[in-house]
């Protein structure tokens, strides 16, 4: 039962120095629909949000709430008028407590009534069933619930526009399941929400209309009905595409011979159980499981990144000493870390800088590459793996998230790695770069390379690794390969009903 | 991918503001009083020729503050923070290189070696500092706090309390000029520090791996980068600078009191950094504008002064300059400026299509 | 996801504050135990206060800015301008001490009203600009007056030997006479600072939004605060209240001089430091901070007592008890979760966090 329109936006455009995020930009909300905002990496989606939600203000355009033209100022603004927002990156303050977190912001009061505030909360925390107390401080909270309490405030707020832009990512599948309901229930009291995610799956459990952008234009607005998926993605990448079916599965494979890299009885102080692990030449395998399940620590233990407290590594049968990612990279491992921005890129200096660093700490402080052999490196790099950059000499924060990828895979790619354990490296990036990662992931492995490649979209996993260990309650819970390499079956495993 | 306008001009974009701040200063005074920049020989009271003048004063005058500044854009650069320390450690450098001295007779052996046991005892305490900031992760400017406060008391230890003086021909050398030499030797031990770190960033990975720590200390550690090491040895190069600075200002005057060398020294070289364009905040560093920061500050004092402003209200007006220049070089008004520039050229762009 | 945690995990504010006030109350016993005497006379524990008013106030001046996640070093500049401002202005003879008191009151207005401006709307790093805004009130005390003045306005002196008596405590005289305590009008006005400042950063809206700033400002921005303005007015109000601490300084020593409240800045940092503020921001608590202040003096009271009277080892210990504070507060926040020490293999010493 579409209604009204609730939100319209009338040609909108913005441009940053040197590049124009959105052009003329039409986009139209009804009151009680799920409208998904789709996109590439780079098409303008999260511009557009950050347009609505005053973050920035467009540099022309319309935007009519209910049939009344507004102006949006700022975030406070946004809130005033009934738009509320989830961000990807949970933006609260993690030193205020999760009841501040909830009504901070909101109300023209001069002073805090915190009783009536922990209370609200407290009612709050009930009907979403999130299980932390209204007075506990928010830095002391999983991510998860982080992100939840993040979700709570938005609805909270008695929006008619609520926007969530991809708050699914640090989600596991019970609390995805538990935010579709909630977004149901909005729905069905009139709130119009915008939802923006990677996961096309999701798009079609729960979105009635899709909206697509591309490089920063509108490509077209869509009844959910009217899109079959295929067609959905070769709008968003503005191709057609069967690349989809060139990647086939690994299927069975043997590996024979002495293992790249043996452990036995590993553990680390992030809290990872000791576990054994082992990969072989040319192998693909995968670590899978639960946010939270200990499949991002147990390979952050193998490149020595946590403290390691217990266990032995053994490095083509020899062994050998991983304390530190120094050492994992003089043994030929490689290591693209989950968190790309936090973890992954350095993002003052330069695409060259990105791409030679791992390489050069290699080769030691005292002895820096020349000028030229770096540039080389770079400009192989950058024309192998076709990332889009203005120059080599760009800071690699102003390149897109695919193609800051890219840089990180160059960087490790450049050292010539026996063993690349790629983490999470599709996260948050576009559709046709995700094909290129696992393209690249299965060429290395015909070359030799061993690869860990981890996924939140088991789909990815199923095409690219032969093996894959099941993580679950920071354990290892079990290892499937061959016939077993099925969804259901998977599923099965991490959710505990296979031994 | 959206198409792109232009590229972002990066080339030496950071060294435009301290030089415009130079050119302002150097204006002004052709301006006001051309004579400022006379230079004249004279012959000074030790029978040497040497050059003098407003000019030779502003080279002369900010070596200490130069040297200062370079280690204080190491430090900035890889830790995010600024060491206020430096100043007591000046006074702790100076009072063992004094102490040293006085234990015999000023021959150059001793001076080198009373130099080398300065740099020493200043190294330990850079490495203190350097050891809260990097072990035990704690703000710079709260960590050096500990020997700014007490780094004074300890120079005064030194010494027992005494402010001994030095005298000899070659520290008198050193702080003023060498026989036939009309050129201020401290201005050459400026450039001889300037040329080590030159060759230091040259011939190490010490640029990548402390910009590389500052920006993303995380990111560096995954990458291989021993950022402790790296966060400690900015504060020991740190150190280094402050023996050197504090070796010159001893020289200079023959004498070292423990209360007064180089006091405030570190607001004006964190000032240097921020007018060289370096961003407080760490990361992407330039050696030479925090130097030129330096000579900057240095030209606005020296001009002050030539302009018979009384020597404790120098500062008001040193503090009017630096807000004035601060406000110009602000990412608001940058941004500002980006902005009306963009219109400009759209606007042309679009008058020129039309055409 | 959490489990069911029997106990809820304190904040990190309230844990910071109580390792304060019981390292306070801890080291007040002790010293009364050893050294009783003069630590056992109320008189001088009140002492304390009326010898530091200026400071707390100026303290917790500086942890309202603090939690927000800047900086003023100008309130030491502030006090000492604004103490001299208004010697002069009584000695004109027609003006009321109410005339001085709004004067001060004026001078703090001004410096945070433009300081505020500065980095909140300009963008420009608080240390530069309040580092300037202290040369700048340093150099128009001397301006205001070369040499040091006392104030003769009789109205004034009568405020300024005004003591408050308390009738339940007091000592005995040799004679056995009973003798009260008395604190000054400057301690009812730190005070009533204290009560008015914790009032605000606990119950107000816009002292909940300085914690939000400081806790991550992006994300203040974008939960809808307005977090320029909020910003702005923690500067003015930081100003505002330095000027108040000028008045009370004035009412103390009854005189102004440039050399006046010299390095009170540093002192009040650490004062917040040892309160349990960080200087990352969001983390803070303004009773902490009067601890804080109180721990500091009653160190240099203790090492007096202990019979080192020269004035460098109450710097060294002051420095040492930072030191210690400061390394605590490190390695207590580590463990408490919020990411380990970068301690050497040989060094780390208890593996594992708690949690």
């Amino acid at each position: 039962m579409p209604g009204e329109i609730a939100l319209s936006m009338k040609g909108v455009s913005k441009s940053f120095p040197g590049v124009r995020a959105l052009q003329n930009v039409d986009f139209s909300l009804r009151s009680g629909e799920i409208h998904a905002l789709m996109g590439e990496n780079g098409a303008g989606k999260s511009t557009l949000i950050k347009v609505l939600t005053g973050v920035y203000s467009g540099d022309s355009g319309e935007i009519k709430l209910g049939g009344k033209s507004v102006i949006i100022k700022s975030p406070q603004g946004a809130q005033e008028i009934g738009i509320s927002t989830v961000y990807q990156e949970i933006t609260l303050c993690p030193n205020l407590t999760v009841a501040e977190n909830i009504y901070i912001g909101r109300g023209k009061k001069a002073f805090v009534n915190w009783r009536w505030m922990e209370k609200g909360a407290a009612s709050i925390l009930e009907r979403f069933q999130i299980p932390v107390k209204a007075t506990q401080q928010l830095a002391k909270c999983s991510i998860a619930v982080q992100q939840m309490v993040a979700i709570a405030r938005a609805v909270d707020m008695d929006c008619k526009v609520l926007i969530l832009d991809e708050p699914t990512s640090s989600l596991d599948e019970q609390e995805v399941l538990k935010l579709f309901g909630l977004m149901r229930d909005l729905k069905s009291r009139g709130v119009g929400i915008i939802f923006v995610t990677h996961f096309l799956d999701q798009v079609y459990e729960v979105c009635d209309r899709i909206t697509v952008l591309r490089n920063g234009e509108l490509v077209g607005e869509y009844e959910i009905k009217d899109l079959p998926r295929v067609e959905l993605v070769s709008k968003m990448m503005g191709k057609e595409l069967d690349e989809i079916s060139q990647i086939a599965s690994p299927g069975e494979k043997k590996f024979e011979g002495e293992p790249v890299y043996e452990a036995l009885g590993l553990s680390s102080a992030s809290g990872v159980k000791p576990f054994d692990f082992f990969i072989k030449k040319g192998e693909v395998n995968g670590f899978t499981g639960l946010l939270g399940s200990g499949r991002s620590e147990s390979v952050r233990a193998i490149f020595g990144a946590d403290k390691i407290i217990g266990g032995k590594v053994k490095i083509n049968g020899k062994e050998a000493k991983i304390s530190s990612p120094i050492q994992a990279m003089k043994q030929g491992i490689g290591y693209l870390p989950e968190d790309r921005k936090s973890d992954g890129i350095i993002d003052d200096l330069s695409v060259r800088d990105n791409i030679i660093v791992a390489l050069q700490v290699m080769k030691g402080f005292f002895r820096p590459f020349s000028k030229s052999e770096a540039e080389r490196f770079a400009d192989t790099y950058i024309e192998a793996l076709g990332i889009k950059t203005a120059s080599k000499n760009t800071p690699i924060k102003s390149l897109s998230g695919g193609n800051q990828q890219k840089v990180i895979l160059a960087r490790w790619l450049l050292t010539n790695p026996q063993y690349l354990i790629l983490d999470e490296p599709t996260r948050g990036i576009d559709v046709g770069t995700k094909l290129e990662i696992q393209k690249i992931v299965l060429k290395l492995a015909a070359d030799g390379v061993c690869v860990t490649f981890i996924s939140s979209e088991i789909e990815e996993m199923l095409r690219t690794c032969s093996r894959l260990i099941v993580m679950r309650d920071r354990n290892v819970a079990g290892e499937l390969l061959g016939s077993e390499l099925t969804q259901d079956h998977i599923m099965r495993t991490i959710a505990g009903e296979v031994k | 991918m959206p198409k792109t306008l232009r590229r972002p001009s990066v080339s030496l974009s950071h060294l435009i503001v301290p030089l415009l701040a130079l050119l302002v200063i150097v204006i002004f005074n052709v301006i006001h009083d051309p004579s400022f920049f006379s230079v004249s020989l004279v012959v000074n009271n030790s029978g040497n020729t040497v050059l003098s003048g407003n000019l030779v004063s502003i080279l002369n005058g900010a070596s200490e503050l130069a040297i200062l500044a370079m280690g204080m854009t190491i430090v900035t650069a890889a830790s995010g923070g600024q060491d206020i320390s430096v100043g007591a450690g000046a006074a702790i450098a100076g009072s063992v290189f004094v102490k040293v001295i006085k234990s015999g007779n000023s021959s150059l052996g001793l001076i080198l070696f009373a130099f080398l046991a300065c740099c020493l005892a200043i190294m330990l305490f850079g490495a203190f500092n350097g050891a809260l900031v990097a072990i035990f992760k704690i703000q710079p400017m709260i960590a050096t706090l500990i020997l700014f406060t007490a780094g004074r008391s300890i120079a005064y230890w030194v010494n027992g309390g005494a402010t001994p003086t030095v005298s000899g021909d070659l520290l008198g050398y050193l702080g003023g000029f060498f026989p036939g030499m009309p050129v201020p030797t401290p201005v050459f031990i400026v450039i001889a520090t300037g040329a080590l770190f030159a060759l230091a960033l040259k011939f190490t990975n010490l640029r990548l791996y402390v910009q590389a720590v500052g920006i993303n200390s995380t990111s560096s550690r995954l990458n291989g980068i021993n950022t402790t090491w790296i966060k400690l040895l900015s504060f020991i190069i740190l150190a280094a600078c402050v023996a050197i600075a504090g070796v010159i200002r001893v020289c200079r005057l023959g004498l070292i009191n423990h209360e007064t060398i180089l006091l405030d020294i570190e607001m004006d070289a964190i000032l240097a950094v921020a007018i060289g364009g370096n961003a407080l905040s760490g990361g992407k560093f330039s050696l030479a504008g925090s130097v030129i920061g330096a000579y900057v500050i240095q030209a606005l004092t020296t001009t002050l002064y030539a302009l018979k402003v009384p020597s404790n209200a120098v500062k008001s007006y040193k503090a009017i300059v630096i807000i004035a220049l601060v406000a110009v070089g602000s990412p608001v008004i940058k941004k500002l400026l980006v902005k009306a520039r963009d219109s400009f050229l759209l606007k042309r762009k679009a008058a020129g299509g039309a055409s | 996801m959490t489990k069911n945690k029997s106990k809820q995990p304190l904040s990190d504010t309230i844990f910071l504050l109580r390792i304060t006030v019981c390292t306070f109350f801890g080291m007040y016993i002790l010293a009364m135990l050893i050294w009783g005497g003069g630590f056992l006379n109320p008189q001088q524990f009140l002492d304390m206060f009326n010898n530091n008013a200026a400071l707390i106030i100026i303290s917790c001046a500086l942890s309202i800015v603090m939690v927000a996640g800047g900086i003023d070093i100008s309130v030491g500049g502030i006090i000492t301008l604004s103490s001299m401002s208004c010697v002069v202005l009584l000695d004109d003879g027609s003006s009321s001490v109410f005339m001085a008191l709004l004067l001060s009151l004026g001078i703090g207005a001004a410096f945070g009203l433009v300081q505020g401006l500065l980095i909140s709307y300009l963008e420009i790093q608080p240390f530069i600009i309040t580092l300037a805004g202290m040369f700048f009130a340093k150099g128009m005390t001397t301006i205001v007056s070369a040499t040091p003045r006392t104030a003769a306005n009789p109205e004034f002196l009568a405020l300024k030997g005004l003591r408050i008596k308390l009738p339940f405590l007091g000592s005995y005289g040799k004679a056995g006479n009973f003798i009260p305590s008395t604190i000054e009008l400057g301690v009812v006005i730190a005070l009533a600072v204290v009560a008015i400042v914790f009032l605000v950063l606990r119950w107000s809206r816009f002292g909940r939004n300085l914690y939000a700033i400081g806790g991550n400002s992006q994300s203040a921005l974008m939960l809808g605060i307005n977090v320029k303005r909020s910003r702005f007015f923690s500067y003015l109000l930081c100003g505002v209240l330095a000027g108040v601490a000028g008045f009370v300084y004035l009412l103390h020593t009854g005189s102004g001089d440039a050399a006046n409240a010299a390095g009170a800045e540093m002192e009040a940092i650490a004062a917040s430091i040892i309160g349990g503020t960080l200087l990352t921001g969001g983390v803070g608590n303004v009773i902490g901070t009067l601890f804080g202040a109180l721990s500091l003096k009653t160190i240099t009271s203790i090492v007096i007592a202990s019979g080192l009277r020269e004035p460098y080892w109450q710097k060294i210990t002051t420095g040492a008890m930072l030191c210690l504070f400061i390394l605590l507060q490190s390695i207590v926040l580590a463990r408490r979760g919020k990411g380990q020490l970068a301690l050497p293999q040989w060094l780390k010493i208890g593996a594992g966090k708690k949690e």
